[in-house]
Parts: C-alpha cells; sequence; structure tokens
C-alpha cells in the first residue's frame, strides 16, 4: 500500500482575466521508503506539487479538484488547525533556501526543540538531548555546543543540515524537498543529497525530491516525474526515463544538459519556451515545440499511457498509433 | 604568433573589511582585510574563451569585475590588447576601452531597468559612445542586434517584464554586443536559466563567438557548461588559481586535488544510484585563511609541507599547477 497517493489533482488560481489552471490533473503515488523525484522546468508546477501536499498553498490557490490522501486518511481538505498537526509530525518539508527556512533570532536547539515537542511527548530535556542526536546523525561535528548558536553562524552546507535535522525531528514518514541543492555549491550539494538518502533510509522515511537538475534525480531517486506546463509528461523508473525517455519533451531536456563525456560544437535545444498559464495550447501542451507533433497531438490532450517501462502523455505511444 | 589579447599578471583584490574606526580605537579591534583575489595571472588569445571555475566565494566574480574596471586592482595589472587597461580607463581613452570590452552579468531579472523599452536597453551603448547618433539608424541597428541574439526587431517597443527569463538574457547579450567589442567578460551568464534555455543561450553565445571573433572570459560553477564552451578553464580556490590547462587535458587528467573533487562532486546523468564520493569539508573563511596551501584542510594528500609553504603555480608539462604533490 502506497504512503501517499495524489489522485487527479488540481490547483487553480482564480484572478480578476479568469481562473488559471495551475496543476491539471496531477496523479502519482509513493510507497513506503520510496525517494520519488519531481523534475521540469521553472513554472512547470513542481513546487506547486509539493505545495499543495504539505498544505502550504499560497491564496488565492486553491485545490479545486482531486485528493491527496497520506496512510489512507485524506488531508487536502484539513482545517489549518489540523493540518498543522500532520506537518512535522508526518510529512517533514526542506525548502530551497537554508537562511529563510530558519528564523534568525532564536538558537537553532530552541527551534528544533520546539518541533520535537510540538509532535512527540518529550520533556525539555529530552527534546534538547534528541536535538543533539538529530544534528549528530546530519553530521553537524560538535553539535553539543553548534546546538546553541545561530542560524547566522552556520555556513550554507551546514544551514541545510540543520534544515534536514528540523524537518526529520518529528519522525515523519514522507519528506517533501524542494530544491533542497539549488542554492549549495556542487561540493557541498553532494554532501547534502548522500545525507539526504542516507538518513531517510536509516528512518524509513520516503522522500519526495524536487529539482530541476537532471544530475541530481539521476542518483537520489528510485523513480522520476517529469512536470510539463502544470502536468505530468513522462512518470516511471529512474533509469528507464533517462536512458530510454518515451516523451519527446524528456528526450528534449536530456538532451540539452551538457555532457561531460560528449564533445559537440552546438548542445541540443527545444526551441521556443513553456507556454503561460494563461496561453496552455490545446491538445498536448508540447505540442508547439514537439519535433515529432502530428495532427492529433493539436486537437486531443493525450493521457499518461503505458510507454515501454515507463508512462508518458504522449500520443506517440497510444496503442492505435503504431501505424 | 599573434600576442594575447589579455594578459593578466599577478592581479589582486584586497577588501577592506575592519570595524569602524571608532570600535577599532575602543575596542583595540585589529584592521581586517580580505584577499578576494591573490594574485592570479593568465592570458587569452584572440577568439579564445578562458573559463574560470571554483566555488561560491573563490574569487572568480571579483576577477572579472576587476577586468572590466569596476574595480581598481589592489596589485597587478591587466593588459589588453598591448596596453594597460587600468592605467587606460582612468585617461582619456577610457571609452575607447570600454567600448572593446563588455560584461555580461548573472542575473537577467536585475540586470535590465524594467522602466526601460528594449530600444533604449540595447541602444544606451550606442548613444553613450556617440557610435549613432540618428533615430532612424539607431532602430535600424537595434534591430540588427536582436535579431543577431535571435530576437526580433519587433521586440524593441517591449519592456523586459514581456521576456522570459532567457529572452531577457539574449537582450543582455544583445546590449553587449552593441558596441561591438572584442572582449566579453560573461559572469555566470546561464546560472539562472533553465536547463533548455539555458542551452539555447549557449548556442548563441558560441555561434556569436565564431561569427565575430569574439573573445570570453567565461565564469560559471558548471563544470559541464564550462567544459562545453571553453578552450581553456582555471580552477580557483580562495583567490587563487590551483590549476590552469586546456579543457581536454582538465577534464581527462585532472591535476590538482581540488579540481579532481570538483570533477567528482558532478552528479553523473547515465550512471543513476552510483554514489558519489561526498567531498569533505566546506570552503574555509577568507578572512581567516589555512597556511600554507589554502586547500589543505580538505585534501586528501595533505602532508606537513602542505601546511607551512604554499605551493606557488608553476608550470608543468603544458599546465599551470600549484601543488606540492605534482
Amino acid at each position: 500500500m502506497s504512503l501517499l497517493q495524489v489522485q487527479n489533482l488540481v490547483v487553480e488560481f482564480p484572478t480578476r482575466r479568469g481562473t488559471l489552471r495551475a496543476l491539471d490533473d496531477i496523479s502519482f503515488d509513493i510507497a513506503p521508503g520510496e525517494i520519488l523525484g519531481v523534475v521540469g522546468e521553472s513554472g512547470a508546477g513542481k513546487s506547486l506539487t509539493g505545495a499543495s501536499i504539505i498544505g502550504l498553498l499560497e491564496p488565492p490557490g486553491r485545490v479545486a479538484s482531486g485528493q491527496i490522501v497520506l496512510q489512507g486518511q485524506r488531508i487536502d481538505q484539513l482545517s489549518a488547525d489540523e493540518m498543522r498537526h500532520i506537518r512535522g509530525r508526518k510529512i517533514g518539508a526542506i525548502f530551497q533556501d537554508p537562511l529563510t527556512s530558519l528564523n534568525p533570532l532564536y538558537t537553532i536547539g530552541r527551534q528544533i526543540t520546539e518541533t520535537i515537542m510540538a509532535h512527540l511527548p518529550m520533556t525539555q530535556a529530552q527534546a534538547r538531548q534528541r536535538a543533539i542526536e538529530l544534528l549528530q546523525d546530519t553530521g553537524i561535528p560538535a553539535a553539543e555546543q553548534r546546538i546553541d548558536h545561530y542560524p547566522h553562524q552556520f555556513s550554507g552546507g551546514m544551514r541545510q543540515r540543520v534544515v534536514i535535522a528540523l524537518a526529520l525531528a518529528a519522525e515523519p514518514q514522507l519528506i517533501v524537498a524542494d530544491e533542497p541543492t539549488t542554492a549549495l555549491d556542487v561540493s557541498i550539494q553532494a554532501q547534502i543529497i548522500s545525507l539526504l538518502k542516507k538518513v531517510c533510509k536509516d528512518r524509513g522515511a520516503a522522500v519526495m525530491l524536487i529539482t530541476h537538475d537532471m544530475g541530481v534525480i539521476a542518483e537520489t531517486c528510485d523513480r522520476v516525474a517529469v512536470m510539463y506546463a502544470g502536468r505530468i509528461a513522462e512518470i516511471g523508473p529512474v533509469r528507464e526515463v533517462i536512458n530510454h525517455s518515451a516523451h519527446p519533451y524528456t528526450r528534449g531536456l536530456m538532451a540539452c544538459i551538457p555532457d561531460m563525456d560528449s564533445d559537440r560544437e552546438n548542445l541540443n535545444q527545444i526551441d521556443g519556451a513553456m507556454p503561460r498559464l494563461n496561453a496552455i495550447p490545446q491538445g498536448c501542451a508540447f505540442n508547439p515545440r514537439c519535433p515529432q507533433v502530428h495532427e492529433r497531438c493539436g486537437q486531443e490532450r493525450p493521457e499518461l499511457m503505458p510507454a515501454g517501462a515507463t508512462r508518458a502523455a504522449c500520443w506517440l505511444h497510444h496503442p492505435q498509433a503504431a501505424s | 604568433m599573434t600576442s594575447p589579447l589579455v594578459v593578466a599578471q599577478d592581479l589582486a583584490k584586497t577588501f577592506d573589511v575592519s570595524p569602524p574606526w571608532l570600535n577599532r580605537v575602543l575596542e583595540g579591534k585589529p584592521r581586517q582585510l580580505l584577499h578576494a583575489v591573490d594574485g592570479v595571472s593568465f592570458e587569452i588569445e584572440r577568439g579564445q574563451t578562458l573559463a574560470l571555475v571554483g566555488e561560491s566565494g573563490c574569487g572568480k566574480s571579483t576577477v572579472a569585475r576587476l577586468l572590466v574596471g569596476l574595480y581598481q586592482p589592489t596589485r597587478g595589472s591587466m593588459q589588453f590588447d598591448g596596453q594597460d587597461a587600468h592605467a587606460a580607463y582612468r585617461s582619456v581613452q577610457a571609452r575607447e576601452i570600454r567600448q572593446r570590452i563588455q560584461m555580461i552579468f548573472q542575473d537577467p531579472y536585475a540586470s535590465l531597468n524594467p522602466r526601460w523599452t528594449v530600444q533604449s536597453i540595447v541602444g544606451e551603448p550606442l548613444l553613450e559612445h556617440g557610435l549613432i547618433t540618428d533615430p532612424a539608424g539607431l532602430k535600424q541597428r537595434v534591430g540588427e542586434l536582436l535579431a543577431s541574439v535571435g530576437l526580433s526587431a519587433l521586440d524593441m517597443v517591449k519592456y523586459p517584464h514581456q521576456f522570459s527569463g532567457g529572452q531577457r538574457q539574449r537582450i543582455s547579450i544583445a546590449r553587449a554586443l552593441a558596441t561591438a567589442p572584442e572582449f566579453l567578460v560573461c559572469d555566470e551568464p546561464t546560472s539562472a536559466l533553465d536547463v533548455s534555455v539555458q542551452a539555447q543561450v549557449l548556442n548563441i553565445m558560441k555561434d556569436l563567438q565564431r561569427q565575430r571573433g569574439l573573445t570570453y572570459l567565461f565564469i560559471s560553477h558548471n563544470l559541464a557548461v564550462v567544459r562545453h564552451v571553453s578552450d581553456r578553464v582555471g580552477v580557483m580556490y580562495l583567490g587563487r588559481l590551483v590549476e590552469l590547462a586546456d579543457k581536454h587535458t582538465l577534464f581527462s587528467q585532472p591535476q590538482h586535488p581540488y579540481t579532481r573533487m570538483l570533477l567528482d562532486a558532478i552528479p553523473k546523468m547515465h550512471q543513476t544510484g552510483r554514489a558519489r564520493t561526498p567531498v569533505q569539508g566546506e570552503v574555509p573563511n577568507p578572512l581567516n585563511p589555512p597556511t600554507g596551501c589554502t586547500f589543505h584542510p580538505r585534501c586528501p594528500q595533505a602532508t606537513d609541507r602542505c601546511k607551512s609553504e604554499r605551493p606557488a603555480l608553476r608550470q608543468l608539462g603544458g599546465i599551470q599547477i600549484a601543488c606540492h604533490h605534482v
């Protein structure tokens, strides 16, 4: 049984000029202990998917239809108060910028113990002990002293370790990590990714890893969902999606990443840009940029359909398209 | 053989980050100097691209700002086409040299004036340098510049907010190209962009280089991008060059432990599930750099000599390297 199920999720933003559909019919699930990557370009809706799951959609954004089920409990309709108990206890969150996700006026120890005591029945002393252990687990040297330091006394990489400790504080089963390494240098990025992988494995927590970096996805995730213009274009085991991409968008995205092993004079590029939310093309949203576009793409919107070992929303993989 | 277009010699920039005078007097705090760039030398041949890579805070952007004259060097000099650039920046020839050296900045959202139309943005350098004075000629030239970066001449009446990130970066490139420069300093030109857009911008930059024989200094922290665009690569660590080699040598046979570490840290796309050997440690505080080789606290091969003696950058079979162990 899956830990998290997202079914036909639609997120809309009512504006004066009409309602914008930012997420359109998103469905996926995450098994316990699994790492699901969500990848896409800016504006594809990856962070919004994460925000809907942790119940932090910015108003006026709202879940218009569909449901989010965590361990059999529907969480998309909970009140803010009920959601606060789930967030932290059952779902931990890690955001991109470690400086803005920590309160600069509190020591990190106070922030972590506060989180622990809000969710777990522990005394101050127990919570502090647990906070020290968490900091040690996330690789912060001299945790006993560092716990009384303020966020500005830590470097970017160390701060992100603190944020990971904070996300793990109440033993959640799911961690939503939104671009956890984007603000960090490559060398530090590798440390944080392997740390995230290790601590989640040790605790059996599942991770939804949102990033735009295919390289990070490739070495971290079990499965990956590729998003385009508010929809999932392709979803499947990470190796299959990378090596045998079924959707032309995934292939294009893979091809435009500069490769360390081959010399090319020019990179492949996908011409054009992702459509704006108020001007999503008819049919398949990718059809104006797609090299393999045909008549049906401009008329009918493809649903996710089996394509080799993955599932892709592309008419090329429709059973009747073989001819 | 022609002489290199750009020669940087022992460039250094020190920032005074001391506490205010009163605090120094009352609390006895010492003066504090931050050596952002500490003796960097390199040459760039005409029509070639030198890339500088390194982690945040290693001084690569300071080098860029030194080259375009946004900073005065504390020590050292930069020769541009045989003349001392920083002397020229201060003299009556400043306009001439500024026409020949232009810069592209990282963030296309911050580097374009939101209240100006594209025509004003791209046309400003033309008017400023008096290259074009009549309005019709200006329109035509701006149209040509926009076309050369893959935008339409019809875009010149629009404002920056009407463009996507990649298009804005192309506007920055068009603006930089307006004065027909020979040397472009590009400070992380694609790091704010998505990969698909990054590919578009990199392709345009390479095409322009081929057509116009441009010389680039390309600053990036992304080694895959650097490998794609550059001819030679300099690796910086805490304000110094630790290795400088041509692209193929550097990527196939990295010599300096830091270069090897950086290369190991890149996620490999087609080896899924392979655990990277994470790099140990972090960049030290540049206010209080380690003694000897500044990399020694993170270096797997560090010995006592590394802790006490700073290795100089020396020539070694076609590459330049600063390490005691190579």
